[in-house]
């Protein structure tokens, strides 16, 4: 899933300066589930920033409404009335729903509330932590389901640096090494003849270095 | 002979190698660099110019290395992976060997978060394994990575860092056996201390038939005093100073626990000298450059071989 956290309040406070008929925007997708930007939270805001509002001696209206999901056409088209009838979209999704509102209302200010961080698995209850880069070329059969991409502090392919310490990473005693996370699992699976193989310097296109990535598929176009 | 590099040369004669390390400015003062190179006139085989270590912005190494050129010195051009992508490092290569610097070593680098731009967009396009296959493939195939032939040789000596002593140790000479495969002509260690423990890593490279293959300079750092050695165990990773160390540099006093340092970065030095396949030290003084000499000599390493 995608992980996204609200920006600061003043934050907000400050994107929505002018805008008198604001659209709060949940979306029920990844960020519901990480109790960031689902509807509870898109009710929560909207009055906070009421009260604000009515301390400051501002007026504004604020409509609340949340969709499956912000980042698919048809789901979005369900807040259409919403979104004509407000001043500006404060959204609540990752920053692919407030990409598609933009690109589907391109006379309307689509405003980001959160701050989209990373795609992550979750562990402990209210803890995610990032498990995936998208970086379009997986090696997690080479590495005993351990990302080194996104999951080693330098991305190291032929890790474990020097600055291993304890199971630990060198940036920080409550990172984990991938490394050494890696070479546990492929010391269980029996895969460590594979390590004396060289992974060699990757390519970094698929991982959206070579340009903004997009994925066609013919059979699925009208 | 992979390039004319003195270093390559004196380990290739089977003398006994001496590095030592010169850390650039953090500024623009050449002064600072031949200052530094002064020390090290004669009393050692090249100098490791280091690449903005501990992610703390420097003079690039490249022209550092180029003034302790300069200064009659032979450098060891240091090249972090986390400040640059392929493009750049390559490029910086054939910069190096057109101003006659041969020896290259590569390192992962700290990461950013050491230094004083923590807010930094990190590189790591590619790891110090893949920069040594990189480096070996423009000097042997003259090709750079992407395929393209270079124009003129690219005479170079390859080396990369090895810490022999980090966690996991079990994993650390099957990971220098990737290194001497990738082309590592000379390794240099991270400090070791622990003398017995780095001996046993150096049987387990033997036992992996490595030592053959690749030329490895133990690291030594000089320990200053009781709050340096403090230092270097709690924080250095893949670095343990004995706690018989701490009490010899305790029970010298704080007037004479230098002295005793270096004494003890001697009598280090000639106990990596017995240990089957350890073809140099690294001396590492950190901000103490001037020590260098004194320590070579007091292990009876000086004068050093022209060749």
């Amino acid at each position: 899933m995608i992980v996204a956290e609200r920006k600061p309040y003043d934050d907000i406070r400050t994107i929505i300066g002018p805008f008198d008929r604001i659209l709060v925007f949940g979306c029920g997708g990844c960020v519901t589930v990480c109790s960031t930007g689902g509807e509870k939270e898109a009710q929560i805001l909207a009055c906070q920033l009421s009260i604000t509002d009515a301390k400051e001696g501002r007026s504004r209206e604020y409509i609340v409404k949340t969709v499956e999901r912000q980042c698919e056409r048809e789901f979005l088209a369900e807040a259409d009335a919403e979104i004509t009838a407000a001043d500006a979209v404060l959204s609540l999704a990752c920053g692919a729903g407030v990409n598609l509102i933009a690109e589907t209302f391109p006379a309307k200010p689509a405003l980001p509330a959160m701050n989209t961080t990373f795609l992550a698995a979750g562990g402990a209850p209210g803890a995610w932590a990032e498990r995936c880069s998208g970086c379009g070329d997986c090696v997690l059969h080479l590495t005993g389901g351990i990302c080194p991409v996104s999951r080693c502090a330098k991305s190291i392919l032929n890790g474990p640096c020097g600055g291993s310490r304890d199971g630990k990473c060198e940036i920080g005693d409550d990172v984990d090494c991938a490394w050494v996370l890696i070479l546990e699992r492929m010391k269980t699976l029996g895969l460590m003849d594979k390590y004396a193989q060289i992974a060699a310097a990757k390519d970094w296109r698929p991982g959206g270095h070579g340009g903004p990535r997009k994925m066609t598929r013919e059979d699925l176009a009208v | 002979m992979k390039s004319s590099s003195h270093l390559e040369k004196v380990l290739a004669a089977g003398h006994f190698a001496v590095t030592a390390e010169l850390g650039p400015p953090k500024g623009s003062d050449a002064y600072v660099v031949k200052e530094k190179a002064k020390y090290f006139a004669g009393a050692i085989d090249a100098v490791n110019v280091t690449d903005n270590q501990s992610a703390v912005v420097r003079m690039s190494s490249i022209a550092a290395a180029r003034l302790a050129m300069d200064c009659g010195l032979e450098p060891v051009m240091q090249m972090v992976c986390r400040d640059r992508n392929r493009i750049a490092m390559q490029s910086d290569l054939f910069g190096a060997v057109a101003l006659g610097i041969e020896n290259c070593l590569f390192v992962s680098g700290d990461h950013q978060k050491a230094g004083n731009h923590p807010e930094a967009k990190s590189v790591y396009d590619i790891d110090s394994i893949q920069a040594v296959a990189m480096a070996r493939r423009m000097r042997d195939e003259g090709r750079v990575l992407g395929g393209d032939e270079i124009e003129g040789s690219m005479p170079l000596f390859i080396g990369t860092a090895w810490t022999p002593l980090a966690d996991p140790l079990e994993i650390r000479p099957l990971r220098l056996a990737k290194k001497i495969a990738a082309g590592a002509d000379f390794i240099q260690t991270q400090a070791v201390y622990d003398v017995s423990a780095f001996a046993a890593q150096m049987k387990a490279a033997s036992d992996l038939g490595l030592l053959d293959k690749t030329k490895i300079l133990a690291g030594v750092i000089p320990l200053k005093a009781v709050g340096m050695a403090r230092y270097m165990q709690k924080n250095v990773p893949g670095v343990t100073v004995p706690e018989a160390l701490v009490e010899r540099l305790k029970s010298a006093g704080k007037e004479r626990a230098a002295d005793e340092g270096v004494k003890i970065a001697v009598e280090i030095i000639q106990k990596l000298r017995e240990i089957p396949g350890v073809a140099g030290v690294h001396i590492m003084a950190i901000e103490w450059e001037h020590k260098v000499r004194d320590i070579v000599s007091a292990a009876g390493l000086l004068p050093r071989p022209t060749a």
